[in-house]
């Protein structure tokens, strides 16, 4: 066994036994839900209607019903869609990276983030569809062979890689996530008293049973996806950068983009797992396994990508001037000063400044100010992509062609819409699904459990297994 | 045919590794072992080989980036070349770079889920596919070890009763299962 020092936190707070770490996970799946799940519930599927409903609407008219126009072709739309799949990314990063790090204190919190991704990356498929304006031809993007001539989709376009690159991250995602909620399905179905339920979970659960080879074959398929999905993380932002860095755009064309981009995806993410993990901590009584530490550990991943992302603003600032392009200038000029410069300004003020307080300790471990840096950090990411695309675009060479951006209610309820929706679907997740993973929790109860961890060393015999490895 | 199984049931992982070690030092097969989570170490004390699916993973992967580049080659050279701002696109090589993205995309997409399929059904979990573990709470907090007499000829049930109770076992139960 893997023996700790005793000076690292424990990862799991209190006098848990195998036993308690599956009762405090099964327990709200099993309860009868609380008031404020129905009531936030409600809420967010009133919202995510409306959405669904703005899309219909859309759907029906054209993508006219957006506030596009000639020069800006691409709004909110795409930063709908970044911020989403940026969002996803944490997920992953916490699955798959931290997994091959050998980071223990992600299992707490992965089955939720990876969740949390999924749902996620769902959002932000809809945007690139919808924005088809003819969803029936979504297939189109796909390479089928077909009638329209030899006619086969752009393999050199970074548009279709994005396909390829979004689909791949999304379904591997998902089995990722399956295959290690496969034993906790197991957990619960074996403990279920009701028959609808036990009949559900007998299903979800695909009849694990927990032999030792199935084991030695979820460890090393945990480790070998782990270990596809952590370049693939990389290659997805890198390849949603693309769409803009390929272009001659001013502003676009970019080297920095896909390292930069990255960060601020993991960045973003970080943030939303906060956001969701300090709520469920609290709503579910989860506080023993997803306490402080792990609070601080995400905090810092916060300060370490939002300080790459500060530095990739100033990077490129610098190098538009240092370039001698006029035109690479001018964007950068017009994005600082021009008629958008309250998203500029709130873009570096939420993505530069407030993650730089994270390094005081007693700020990056406090709950309260995390909770509020989590969405000052979100609302920053989204103002990035704003600026990115929309200052961008709205001053081309013609100024007779130049514009601004205005939003219609269509947009908005789009927008407000996908977050509605994300909601209802997490909120399904915490109520039917562990949201710990909590067969893996297990593992690290007697390495990082506060009970075992401190305690005498009553299992002297754990020596001799040393020589078995 | 039916068979006489004994059930020995443990509430702690590292007891029944210790035992499991004594027990198979004496020659007691150990046909199964059923656990909540994996027992790191348990393989090789009671005989159980390391996975290939790892090498599953490899062979898939290699297949995705063959039809990947089989696929694009066809696609943008053979099939239907497409002009793109003028630049050579005769063969393959010419516009290489352009298709690492999906190529190595395609790669781990096969890899993935080839080795996500199998996994399924070489462990046989599958929808509707009914539980096998002898106890539900070998998926909470306990741990079951399974011996079947029939690959033990050298000890009769009392004899593996009575090696069994020296490992710290909690619950004892001899089955018959076909």
């Amino acid at each position: 066994m893997h023996k700790e020092a005793a000076i690292r936190e424990p990862l799991i707070l209190g006098h848990k036994t195998y036993h308690d770490v599956t009762e405090d996970v099964c327990r709200p799946i099993e309860d009868k839900a609380p008031k404020m799940w129905y009531i936030l519930f409600g809420i967010a599927l009133i919202i995510g209607l409306y959405g669904v409903g703005c899309i219909f609407y859309l759907l029906g008219t054209g993508i006219g019903v957006w506030g596009l126009n000639k020069t800006i072709g691409w709004a909110w739309d795409i930063t709908n869609f970044v911020w989403w799949v940026g969002i996803g990314h944490a997920g992953t990063l916490i699955s798959a990276v931290l997994l091959l790090f050998r980071q223990k204190w992600r299992m707490a919190i992965n089955r939720s983030a990876e969740a949390m991704t999924i749902f996620a990356v769902f959002m932000a498929g809809l945007f690139p569809l919808i924005h088809m304006g003819r969803l029936w031809v979504g297939y189109w993007t796909l390479p089928l062979p077909n009638q329209f001539g030899s006619l086969w989709v752009n393999f050199n376009s970074p548009l279709l890689w994005d396909v390829f690159a979004i689909s791949t991250y999304l379904s591997v995602s998902l089995v990722f996530w399956y295959i290690g909620l496969i034993p906790d399905f197991a957990t619960i179905r074996d403990r279920a008293k009701k028959p609808v339920s036990k009949k559900m979970y007998s299903i979800l659960a695909f009849g694990w049973s927990g032999r030792a080879k199935h084991w030695n074959r979820f460890e090393l398929v945990s480790l070998v996806l782990a270990g596809l999905a952590t370049p693939l993380v990389f290659s997805v932002h890198s390849i949603v950068s693309f769409d803009f860095a390929t272009s001659i755009v001013p502003g676009w064309h970019t080297t920095i983009f896909p390292p930069y981009f990255v960060a601020g995806a993991v960045f973003s993410g970080f943030a939303m797992v906060q956001t969701l993990m300090l709520v469920m901590r609290k709503a579910m009584g989860l506080e023993a396994y997803i306490h402080t530490k792990h609070v601080e550990y995400m905090n810092i991943v916060i300060m370490v990508t939002g300080s790459i992302v500060g530095t990739a603003y100033i990077t490129e600032l610098f190098i538009s001037w240092y370039s001698g392009v006029e035109y690479e200038a001018y964007a950068f000029i017009n994005r600082a000063t021009g008629p958008y410069w309250w998203a500029y300004f709130a873009m570096m003020t939420c993505n530069v400044v407030s993650p730089q307080l994270m390094w005081f300790r007693p700020l990056r471990r406090s709950l309260i100010f995390t909770f509020i840096i989590s969405i000052v950090v979100n609302i920053g990411m989204w103002f990035e992509r704003y600026v990115i695309i929309v200052t961008s675009l709205h001053r081309d060479y013609l100024p007779s062609a130049w514009s601004m951006h205005y939003p219609s209610h269509i947009d908005i309820g789009v927008y407000v819409g996908t977050i509605g929706l994300f909601f209802v679907f997490f909120l399904l997740f915490a109520r039917y699904f562990p949201v710990l993973a909590l067969n893996e929790v297990k593992t690290i109860l007697k390495s990082s459990g506060e009970s075992y961890k401190n305690a005498p060393d009553t299992h002297s015999h754990n020596e001799d297994n040393h020589s078995n490895h | 045919m039916a068979e006489r199984v004994i059930y020995a049931m443990y509430d702690d992982d590292d007891v029944l590794k210790d035992g499991a070690k004594m027990l198979v030092a004496k020659g007691v097969k150990i046909s199964e072992v059923f656990s909540p989570f994996p027992i790191h170490g348990i393989d090789p004390i009671i005989g159980i080989k390391n996975t290939r699916l790892g090498i599953v993973a490899f062979l898939f992967g290699i297949t995705g980036l063959m039809l990947a580049t089989v696929g694009m080659r066809y696609f943008m050279v053979t099939d239907w070349p497409m002009n793109i701002g003028g630049k050579p696109n005769f063969t393959y090589l010419d516009n290489l770079l352009a298709f690492v993205p999906i190529t190595f995309e395609f790669t781990v997409l096969c890899a993935a889920h080839g080795m996500a399929i199998t996994y399924m059904l070489r462990n046989k979990t599958l929808p509707g596919i009914p539980a096998q573990n002898p106890d539900p709470r070998t998926t909470d907090d306990k741990f079951v070890m399974e011996i079947r007499l029939s690959e033990n000829t050298k000890y009769n049930s009392e004899e593996l009763e009575k090696l069994l109770r020296e490992t710290g076992l909690i619950e004892l139960d001899q089955k018959e299962i076909k």
